[in-house]
């Protein structure tokens, strides 16, 4: 080895060897949603680079472009300093600074006040939120049944569909089999969910060069720029592709039955007696449960025998066995034999969704062949042991190497649930969950479809200053369970859990601001968020909302919302709605946890959980959010938070309430190293130096399942009784996938008028429609109301690779990479209308109408447009200079997105799927006219000013020349020209 | 003007990018930018970068376009670098040898002590690979992490230029194109790999590799029926216990749980 420094001919002296950093901290990124793990290096106490930790379960040594632009985002301009308070009109961005002490005692006034007297009148809902286990943990203390983080609007249709059909869910808790799969099928994935894991899956599934990977988008970029075969389906359809491929399956008989039978309720009997209560639902014994028809025997039996030879198809009659309504013309029907029934029928044959989807029929027939000869015709068996449920042991795993993955393009539309649920259909029909080679559970799932606690927030559940019976989000099972008055009158604010959204699962943030300025179904008086963007891009129809932050009532002068409490760690646009400021940190400057409470970060291999470190200290007052949220708790008394005496039980705050917290006995935020000799995972007693295992360990946990406990986890005796007892789940029962699912009958079924929780006459046939045990396709409610004719064209955004889930696309760095957006359309349609490249044009929805530069490509569904979402800026906001070009050439497309449906015997639906109330973003219709006088950018609305402790940014950033040796000359600020 | 080695050793560092499947992410440029931005070169610096037309030092660019028609063509995301050529003309026009290629592994580098900010070279460089930084007033470019690849104070599977330990793709590879034995020569050969411009004479030594033909997945040989099935056929209502249509049959089969 030569001399560090070498002299290479007459030309330099290099340093090969130069110090890198005087100490490595490992933390967990925060600069989107996939949790990497990352070393950040140090060098005279500034972050000289971050990279991503090469011993990470999530990245293993990756790093993104986001993850690796963290510098500048720590060090941006627009950081807030100190808490500040309102004193100009809302809106306007004039605050004055007050201390933290003045500001929690304001915030503790407000809420105080609420949780005394009506704690409903609290609204709690955080944005990109990763402490979920904490703020909805909280807010059960608080009493209020108001909260949710932000998957009501981001992909709870992909969620829930999910959780109550497999027990799980893509993206994070389930993966596809990178290593045995042999055909990926991807549904409208843009460049988003996961990050790194799918690139890196993508880099090793066609290394390999032994599958074939599908893209159905009706964009060709990001990922779909690599996919053997890009369909580019039309927006809103992907339902009828996938129940065409399924008719094919079922027409050619290209089914696992035998899959269907052991780990499905395929065979479960459905009574079929219609006109009563019990239509629909299935056939219970005495003892309650669900029975098949076996045909060795000729009887109904308990359908979760394993000594039966359950019928498929047939209609079997009744008898006092199984007791129900329907009297003697009752029958009992196989799911299965429903699902034949509804597929094979000619409306989702290929030839008849071909000109809807724009998929050409034989194009369909082609993939359903192909899958059909990955599933069975490249089946693999691994070598491996295994017992399942009923203690039989198998001496291999057989796999259906098929994997699948959606989001939010599946999810983002009025019938996302239901496609999602056809999209899970297909893989049970084909075998492929939780098998080799197919989609992969990510403990803590599988749980049961769907798996408990329901909701908290019936009306003897809320009690002025009292903690809240139940937790404020859950899954329901029927109309029982909602959260409405007998009225039928949502008891939410943001009505999750009503007959708007019975099946809620993550709230309806999208919802609040509306229904809080309304007063439907009642008037809060404290709205409190947390990084929520809802002023600029996290809510659909941005300029009627910033006018509802800012109405006041005319009678009393006051906001109709009245008091705002905002954290942000930046001036982000929804700084200056609100009314009172809790500046929190940035990433690098907290202690946080990823939990496997809420939101894990666990492989297909088995469970993982993290924490972010402060690497370094804050040069601000500012404060954690988390910390405040728990100090907060103390002040108002919340009984987690503070013993009888009001003394704090965490008084080291979020780190203290991390390692001793205990959600149930044993059970705490974190997995690892539990117990009093630190060695117990999953449960145990805190540990009081758990966050220093961690930290030795790289800031997470990992634990390993044996071979015998990687697949078939739904059904696996050895993965059963270990998830049973780390307390994933409450019982080791085998986990039941749900072909056909009860609880969306049961709400049919009330919104055909049976059963004793009614919805009110309006949204009867909504419910009767849209809620079906089957997968059903019905077109985006968007075309129901708006003129084809007239608005022909959909209108789409994704988030850019190097931006997507980031809280910063105002990074100096990513901002150079997309500063602006236009708007993407197929060349041969936008040269139809008389479009070139460059052109300016009006983009126009029925609600609104936005300035935009075309761009015309190739990869593009005909009939749809697409942008850059949140390139887009407010002027003046995030610190970025007046004539910065998000703000001057970019646009916003959240402008033309109604919020609200129009009007249905005089009541407006929020613009959501019917099931979840997932905001309905890409149910958008537009048209597209050439306009040379258009102006760009955010039109006349006024500047945001910089709010005090936001100085004024910097014109020219030499960050790393602090780095180079004392005597360089290139240390200088200015550089040569200084 | 500057001289080439005249001894030069056969070794060619350099890269190989996977053009198969490199999505765009933009992860290498920034990365890149991040480790050179305090590193040989640093600062990389950013000009009003927080104002109307930001203007920073890259040396990794990420290009997409289109090539071919409709749906049959494709996206691609074409990362753009130095090539560190064997015969760098943006060396051989140097009037101070400030830019300057090792003897021993190829790397072209820039001496910003020596560099008088003249701009010839990134005239001369076809590839566009040079990047002006304004403040320092020198060409700055690609380093090849010269100093990470040998850096003793980094774990040694670090080694590697910031590009290639980010891509989470694994797209970007590094190693000795002199060597035909290495790993990357090897992948070259195997991929057919290509050299940028090669009618320019510069011999690049960077090498991409272009995407496979797309996977034609066989369909399915099991015999389907050949025509939809008649619709009353199979719906028609299977008697109980009973054995229904036929074209349905194989749903009756024998089943275990």
């Amino acid at each position: 080895m030569p001399d560090d420094i070498r002299s290479d001919e007459k030309y330099e002296n290099v340093d090969l060897s130069p110090p890198v950093s005087d100490e490595v901290k490992t933390t967990t990124c925060y600069m989107c949603a996939c949790r990497c793990g990352i070393k950040v290096h140090l060098k005279d106490g500034a972050i000289r680079y971050i990279e991503g930790n090469k011993e990470h379960p999530v990245n293993k040594g990756v790093l993104c472009a986001k993850g690796s632009a963290g510098i500048m985002q720590h060090h941006s301009p627009a950081k807030l300093a100190q808490p500040l308070r309102r004193v100009g009109p809302r809106g306007s961005g004039e605050f004055e600074p007050i201390s933290w002490d003045e500001a929690l005692a304001t915030a503790t006034q407000w809420l105080s006040e609420v949780r005394y007297t009506d704690p409903r009148k609290l609204a709690f809902f955080t944005g990109r939120d990763q402490s979920q286990s904490l703020t909805g943990f909280w807010a059960t203390q608080f009493g209020t049944p108001n909260h949710a983080a932000h998957g009501g609007f981001c992909s709870v249709n992909m969620a829930a569909a999910g959780i109550y059909t497999i027990g799980g869910s893509f993206w994070e808790f389930g993966e596809p089999d990178w290593e045995h799969t042999r055909y990926f099928l991807m549904f409208g994935v843009a460049e988003d969910h996961d990050s790194n894991p799918i690139k890196a899956g993508l880099g090793k599934l066609k290394t390999a060069g032994k599958a074939k990977f599908v893209s159905v988008n009706p964009v060709r970029t990001g990922y779909s720029a690599i996919a053997d075969e890009w369909v580019g389906i039309r927006p809103g359809t992907d339902g009828l592709f996938v129940m065409a491929l399924i008719h094919e399956l079922l027409r050619t008989g290209q089914v696992d039955l035998e899959y269907l039978a052991r780990y499905t309720n395929a065979h479960w009997l459905v009574r079929h007696a219609p006109g009563t209560a019990d239509h629909g639902l299935f056939v219970r014994g005495r003892g309650g449960l669900p029975l098949a028809y076996d045909r060795k025997t000729g009887q109904l039996l308990d359908a979760g025998r394993t000594d039966i030879d359950p019928a498929m198809r047939g209609r079997f009659s009744l008898h006092e066995s199984a007791p129900g309504d329907g009297g003697d013309n009752a029958e009992a029907v196989p799911a299965f034999e429903l699902m034949l029934e509804r597929y094979l029928d000619p409306r989702y044959s290929p030839d008849a969704v071909a000109a809807r989807t724009g998929i050409e029929a034989d194009t369909i027939r082609r993939i359903a062949a192909e899958l059909a000869h990955a599933a069975f015709e490249q089946e693999i068996t691994l070598d491996q042991p295994w017992t399942d449920w009923a203690g039989r042991r198998h001496e291999t795993m057989t796999g259906r190497p098929v994997s699948m993955h959606a989001m939010r393009g599946i999810s983002a539309h009025s019938n996302g649930f239901q496609t999602c649920r056809a999209i899970h259909l297909l893989q049970m029909l084909l075998g492929s969950i939780d098998c080799p080679g197919g989609f992969r559970y990510k403990p803590p799932f599988p749980r049961p479809a769907p798996p408990g606690p329901k909701p908290g927030g019936k009306a003897h559940q809320v009690k002025a200053g009292s903690p809240m019976g139940g937790p404020p989000l859950g899954f329901v099972t029927g109309p029982d369970d909602l959260l409405v008055d007998e009225a039928g009158t949502a008891l939410r604010i943001d009505k999750a859990y009503s007959w708007d959204a019975p099946v809620a699962a993550h709230g309806l943030m999208h919802t609040v601001i509306r229904n809080a300025w309304a007063g439907d179904p009642y008037p809060i008086e404290v709205l409190f968020m947390f990084m929520a963007n809802m002023s600029w891009n996290s809510s659909m129809n941005t300029s009627e909302t910033i006018e509802m932050l800012t109405d006041t009532d005319p009678q009393t002068g006051e906001y109709r919302i009245p008091k705002i409490i905002y954290s942000d760690a930046y001036q982000s646009e929804m700084v200056a709605y609100a009314d009172l400021i809790l500046p929190d940190t940035t990433y690098l400057e907290r202690w946080d946890c990823i939990s496997l409470l809420d939101r894990p970060i666990s492989d297909a291999d088995g469970p993982a959980d993290a924490i972010r470190q402060p690497v370094v200290a804050p040069d601000r007052d500012v404060r954690p959010f988390q910390d405040v949220l728990i100090d907060l708790g103390v002040r108002l008394g919340l009984p987690a938070f503070c013993d009888e005496d009001g003394n704090p039980r965490y008084p080291g705050g979020y780190p203290d309430y991390l390692a001793n917290h205990e959600r149930a006995p044993g059970i705490g935020p974190l997995s690892g190293w539990r117990g009093e000799e630190q060695d117990s995972h999953g449960r145990g007693k805190p540990n009081p130096d758990q966050l220093a295992r961690y930290i030795e360990n790289g800031c997470f946990w990992k634990g390993e399942f044996t071979p015998e406990q990687r697949y078939y986890k739904h059904a696996n005796r050895a993965y059963l009784d270990h998830a049973e007892q780390m307390g994933w789940i409450a019982s080791a029962d085998q986990i039941v996938l749900q072909l056909y699912s009860e609880p969306m009958q049961r709400f049919k079924l009330a919104g055909q008028g049976f059963g004793s929780v009614l919805p009110p006459v309006r949204y009867r046939d909504r419910i009767a429609e849209c809620f079906d045990p089957l997968p059903v396709w019905y077109a985006p409610f968007e075309d129901d109301h708006t003129d084809p004719a007239a608005f022909p064209i959909h209108a789409l955004t994704q988030r850019p690779m190097a931006m997507y889930h980031s809280w910063g696309s105002q990074n100096a760095w990513l901002r150079q990479i997309h500063g602006w957006n236009k708007l993407y359309m197929n060349r041969k349609a936008g040269e139809g209308h008389g479009l070139a490249d460059g052109d300016k044009v009006r983009i126009e929805s029925p609600y609104g109408s936005v300035n935009a530069v075309v761009a015309l490509m190739e990869g593009c569904n005909p009939d749809t447009v697409w942008t850059w979402n949140a390139i887009g800026k407010r002027r003046g906001a995030w610190n970025l200079s007046k004539d910065a070009p998000e703000s001057n050439k970019g646009f916003l497309l959240n402008h033309l997105i109604t919020d609200l449906l129009p009007p249905r015997d005089g009541y407006r639906f929020a613009n959501a799927d019917p099931i979840t109330g997932q905001a309905a973003w890409f149910d958008l219709r537009v048209r597209v006219v050439k306009d040379d006088d258009a102006v760009l950018g955010d039109g006349n609305r006024k500047a945001l000013p910089r709010v005090p402790g936001v100085g004024r940014a910097k014109r020219q950033s030499r960050y790393g020349a602090q780095f180079l040796p004392k005597g360089s000359w290139r240390r200088k600020r200015g550089g040569r020209g200084a | 003007m500057t001289g080439l080695p005249e001894n030069a050793a056969a070794k060619k560092l350099g890269l190989v990018i996977d053009l198969d499947i490199c999505v765009g992410c933009h992860a290498c440029a920034v990365n890149c930018k991040e480790w050179n931005d305090g590193g040989h070169s640093a600062p990389l610096t950013d000009e009003e970068p927080y104002g109307p037309d930001p203007l920073g030092v890259w040396f990794n660019r990420i290009h997409t376009y289109e090539a071919g028609d409709g749906p049959d063509g494709r996206t691609v995301h074409f990362p753009r670098s130095c090539l560190h050529c064997e015969e760098p003309a943006c060396v051989t026009v140097c009037p101070t040898g400030a830019s300057y290629k090792r003897a021993a592994d190829g790397i072209v580098l820039v001496n910003a002590d020596t560099c008088i900010g003249c701009k010839l070279c990134s005239w001369a460089c076809p590839y566009g690979a040079r990047e002006y930084d304004y403040a320092d007033g020198v060409m700055k470019k690609c380093t090849l992490c010269i100093d990470r690849i040998e850096n003793r104070n980094l774990p040694a599977e670090d080694r590697v230029p910031a590009c290639v330990s980010t891509c989470p793709a694994s797209a970007r590879h590094f190693g000795d194109l002199g060597d035909p034995q290495s790993d990357v020569s090897r992948l070259v050969a195997e991929r057919g790999g290509y050299a940028l411009m090669p009618e320019m004479e510069l011999k690049p030594v960077n090498r991409y590799l272009p995407p496979r033909a797309p996977a034609d997945a066989p369909a399915s040989t099991a015999t389907a029926p050949a025509a939809p099935p008649v619709t009353d056929e199979t719906t028609a209502r299977a008697p109980a216990g009973g054995t229904g249509s036929r074209f349905l049959d194989w749903v009756d089969r024998t089943l275990s749980r």
